[in-house]
């Protein structure tokens, strides 16, 4: 980041461009933000029955990958970083 | 053998039409064979974009149906000789012809003309698979804008699922002034953002309304939108072509300040 970003306000073409970027992965992946809140939900359900988890420090997104056919194509990957804040300890 | 090129966008209002137009105009300037074929049944326009809207007696429909010969569908231009319409009928609509029709109608003019252009409509559906049925290249419009640039990535998807490996890139309506000042992607930004090559980039330009009021396209003359067009047609024959200096287009002036300031 150079010195001069820090004053500027971020143009709205570059708003545009992330705006897009965002959006274009999961049409690539068909997948909507509906069906990701669900994937969301069901992964926090799963989890929570052994970990404590910091709900509001989950971060799930649909991103792009390279395939392991290396032939230069990308697959779309899930990307889930979920901090724990306590593990449960049976008994 | 011609080429089969598909005009396409997804989004409605980007211009399609307009590069069809132009495109076509271009390349008959260049003296090549063209045929536009409006595929838009039931909303076409191709026909007063061209200025040829009192000449249809034949439309895409009839000749699918068999009522009439090719050769007596086609509308020739008023300026150029070897320019041909095909004008989309305006009271069908899009299941009034299969993608296995215009496969056979595209097949059929490539005997004999350089260049078959395919204006589609917008959108996804039966008008869409219509128009790209027998393309040998696709040319995707799209405008420097959030909307118009996810249906491009959308179509382009759709044309890989339906082997159309030549895909080539117009950015439509660009307005230099607003790039610079970062209120408006850039085609390279575009670029960016789709995985496509770029073939031209066309600036907003009032000329091209003018064109479309007159029905004369406008490709090859000196706006810079004419410009732009012709460079996009001489890329589309293999020629290599740099890409205009959309930056050029100054004021009176700005042009007398330019005088002043050091380079």
């Amino acid at each position: 980041m150079k010195l001069s970003d820090i004053f500027k306000k971020k143009s709205s073409s570059d708003v545009a461009k992330d705006r897009l970027k965002l959006v274009l992965v999961s049409d690539r992946a068909s997948c909507s933000p509906e069906i990701m809140a669900k994937i969301k939900n069901d992964i926090i359900e799963v989890l929570s029955k052994y970990v404590e988890i910091d709900q509001g420090g989950i971060d799930i997104n649909i991103t792009q990958m390279d395939a392991e056919t290396s032939d230069g194509k990308t697959v779309p990957a899930l990307y889930a970083n979920i901090p724990i804040k306590n593990i449960k300890h049976e008994g | 053998m011609g080429e089969v090129i598909v005009v396409t966008s997804g989004k409605g209002g980007v211009g399609k039409t307009t590069t069809t137009a132009n495109i076509g105009t271009g390349l008959a300037k260049l003296n090549k064979k063209v045929v536009l074929i409006d595929t838009d049944i039931g909303l076409r326009n191709l026909d007063v974009v061209m200025g040829l809207e009192n000449r249809i007696v034949y439309n895409l429909v009839d000749v699918v149906e068999g009522n009439c010969k090719i050769k007596q569908a086609l509308i020739k231009d008023k300026r150029y000789e070897n320019l041909f319409l095909l004008p989309a009928a305006q009271t069908k609509d899009k299941t009034s012809v299969t993608p296995d029709q215009m496969k056979k109608l595209a097949e059929e003019l490539k005997e004999e003309y350089d260049y078959i252009i395919m204006d589609c409509p917008a959108g996804i559906e039966q008008g869409f698979k219509n128009a790209i049925a027998g393309a040998d290249r696709a040319l995707i419009v799209t405008t420097p804008e959030v909307s118009a640039v996810r249906d491009a990535d959308r179509i382009i998807g759709l044309l890989d699922a339906n082997e159309i490996k030549t895909k080539h890139l117009i950015v439509n309506r660009l307005r230099p002034d607003m790039v610079s000042r970062g209120d408006m992607m850039s085609a390279d930004d575009v670029i960016d953002i789709l995985a496509v090559d770029l073939i031209g980039v066309v600036p907003d330009d009032e000329n091209i309304v003018v064109a479309t009021n007159n029905g004369e396209p406008l490709a090859g003359d000196k706006s810079l939108a004419g410009q732009a067009y012709m460079n996009i047609c001489r890329r589309i024959t293999g020629e290599q072509v740099t890409f205009l200096d959309l930056d050029d287009k100054k004021g009176f002036f700005s042009a007398i300040a330019g005088l002043f300031k050091k380079k």
